[in-house]
């Protein structure tokens, strides 16, 4: 059995040319590689018989919106015999495209859809690219920093039209962000309405 | 002359008492026979991750009571590890036993109801009300230590938030020894019932090398015979200073998995006893007041205090840069928190990874070829309860 040390000396030599960082964080290795290696990074860490990772955990992106590469994408493995997790993550542009690994683990249909449908990241070769988790006909990528906490439309039933419908949020009350950093000098939103009426 | 078939299309929920919360699942039936399932979820999608990402830590953890919301502590468990690691912080024995306690509690929970409603989706109606009657009772135990019989948000970074109340851990004992008898019971309803095994043995097998790759977890892949649990495998808290078994099925069917709920019951019995024996006495929680509150009492002698307490309920504490994934294993499988910090007081994100999305993606392979009465059968035996999937 490889410990971390060894499993991360062990991974750059075998795929040095893919491997543009590696580090060792919280007990669990992180390894970043180029997008375009990634078929080829998992199918090697899922077949290679020091390692076994034979389960994905889970796929997430984050969104950096000021970076030059928006989003990161990042895949957790699981290696079962053993007892190892492994973190593989590697920057995006916003119109880049990623390929699906479903070919590689099934279950990572419905994990792409998500971030598919979160962050609005396309995935090449995926079977059934469709929105899962929000409304049918959504509009927008709520997870992505720039979409607003209180989203854009509401939904009501019409006793006219007799059927739900959509419309613009409409709230009594604006969201308000606390950031309570300073309480005397009045929060951002209170600044920003004075900067406004000046 | 050739005969002439047409597939039919059937619309499964998303109010149907046998879809466990609101699925809507389109089915593709020959006759009766399911060709496809397509289950269609995100009706109960709240935004819990984008809230997340704008509360600060102690605001979020109730929305984790919010996810599985049959067994709310397990998950404010993955939560309060997640940043215990980053930043560092020892939670003192006996709030570690505290915490065992009411996951297994959780645990408890979590298996009755998923028993009970699989048993009266094939037919049988007595033991969910037998069931219930139990978990009433481990609701109370809830209420008692935290306030609220269902979103206790009683979990923190360091701890948990105040002592067991005077009498608790005897009643919980109590409840312990009598617990066993009633498994006893449900079991003399379904184990050995014709109907009951008729509908679940051989139905929806999962191979090992198939639990793998549809990223199984917990029941369902202890149910086909990987033996993997994470309070084994990589034990947090005090999960190492217990003696337990993990029980493993052999054939992969519904069955199994319902023999496998069963067992889990009783060895978190056993848990319980244990945490309840051993349990030491000192503080419950982290005594760094950057993190947990000092005691009320202080408030009014110290302004140190008061300045710590009005701190941590308007700014919150901050958390520094750090990412990591921790999971722990909540009744239903593999539950994960990945959380990035960027040094403010509220997370920058906040990936709650359940282990029912993986589990209900498989329905079409678990489905394919059965008959449509069987639906029911292995909706109930993955264990899938919405408010985790849809987040």
């Amino acid at each position: 059995m490889l410990n971390n040390l060894d499993l991360e000396k062990k991974i750059n030599s075998e795929l040095n040319t893919k491997v543009s960082s590696s580090k060792i964080v919280h007990e669990t290795l992180n390894v970043s590689i180029e997008k375009d290696d990634l078929k080829e990074v998992l199918l090697f860490l899922k077949s290679n018989h020091e390692m076994k990772f034979k389960q994905l955990i889970d796929i997430t992106a984050v969104d950096y919106p000021n970076k030059k590469n928006r989003f990161r994408m990042i895949y957790l493995l699981l290696s079962h015999e053993f007892n190892k997790r492994i973190i593989i993550d590697f920057p995006l542009n916003e119109n880049e495209k990623v390929f699906s690994i479903t070919g590689i683990f099934p279950s990572a249909n419905w994990m792409e859809r998500e971030v598919f449908d979160m962050y609005g990241i396309d995935f090449q070769d995926h079977p059934d690219l469709r929105r899962i988790l929000t409304d049918y006909e959504f509009e927008g990528y709520p997870l992505r920093k720039d979409f607003p906490i209180t989203g854009h439309k509401e939904v009501r039933y019409s006793e006219e039209k007799k059927k739900v419908i959509y419309e613009p949020v409409k709230l009594e009350q604006d969201y308000r962000n606390f950031d309570y950093n300073s309480p005397w000098q009045g929060t951002e939103y209170i600044k920003e309405i004075k900067k406004n009426n000046e | 002359m050739s005969k002439q078939t047409k597939t039919l299309n059937l619309n499964f929920g998303p109010q149907h008492p046998a879809a466990h919360g609101v699925l809507r699942l389109i089915l593709e039936l020959d006759g009766e026979v399911v060709e496809k399932a397509d289950p269609h979820i995100g009706l109960l999608h709240r935004g819990t991750e984008k809230l997340i990402e704008n509360k600060t830590y102690s605001q979020a953890i109730p929305y984790f009571d919010r996810l599985d919301y049959v067994a709310p502590m397990n998950q404010e468990h993955a939560f309060a590890l997640a940043i215990e690691k980053i930043l560092d912080i020892e939670v003192p024995i006996r709030g570690q036993y505290i915490r065992v306690i009411f996951c297994e509690i959780g645990r408890i929970l979590s298996h009755i109801l998923n028993i009970t409603t699989q048993a009266l989706d094939v037919g049988a109606l007595t033991p969910s009300l037998w069931g219930f009657e139990e978990r009433e009772k481990l609701m109370e135990f809830y209420e008692r230590v935290s306030g609220s019989r269902l979103h206790a948000n009683y979990f923190r970074p360091g701890g948990v938030h105040q002592d067991l109340p005077r009498g608790l851990d005897a009643d919980i004992l109590k409840f312990c020894n009598e617990f066993p008898k009633i498994i006893d019971d449900l079991e003399t309803l379904l184990t050995d019932n014709r109907i009951f095994k008729q509908r679940n043995v051989d139905i929806g097998i999962v191979s090992k090398d198939d639990a793998l790759d549809y990223s199984f977890s917990g029941v369902m892949m202890r149910g086909s015979g990987v033996p993997w649990d994470l309070r084994k495998s990589q034990p947090y808290d005090c999960y190492e200073q217990l003696s337990f078994k993990v029980p493993i099925g052999k054939n992969g069917d519904c069955y199994d998995r319902y023999l496998c709920r069963v067992e889990e019951m009783r060895e978190s019995i056993k848990i319980i006893k244990q945490c309840l024996e051993q349990l030491p006495k000192g503080p419950v929680k982290s005594q760094d007041n950057k993190i947990t509150p000092p005691p009320k009492k202080e408030i009014k002698e110290s302004m140190e205090a008061l300045i710590h307490h009005f701190k941590l309920f308007t700014e919150g504490y901050r958390v520094k840069k750090d990412e990591i994934y921790t999971a722990v294993e909540a009744p239903k499988g593999e539950f994960g928190v990945y959380l990035i910090s960027d040094g403010s007081s509220k997370p920058y994100k906040c990936k709650i990874r359940a282990p029912g999305f993986s589990h209900l993606q498989a329905m079409d392979y678990l489905i394919k070829g059965h008959m449509l009465a069987d639906v029911p059968a292995v909706l109930g035996s993955l264990d899938i309860v919405f408010g985790e999937i849809d987040r």
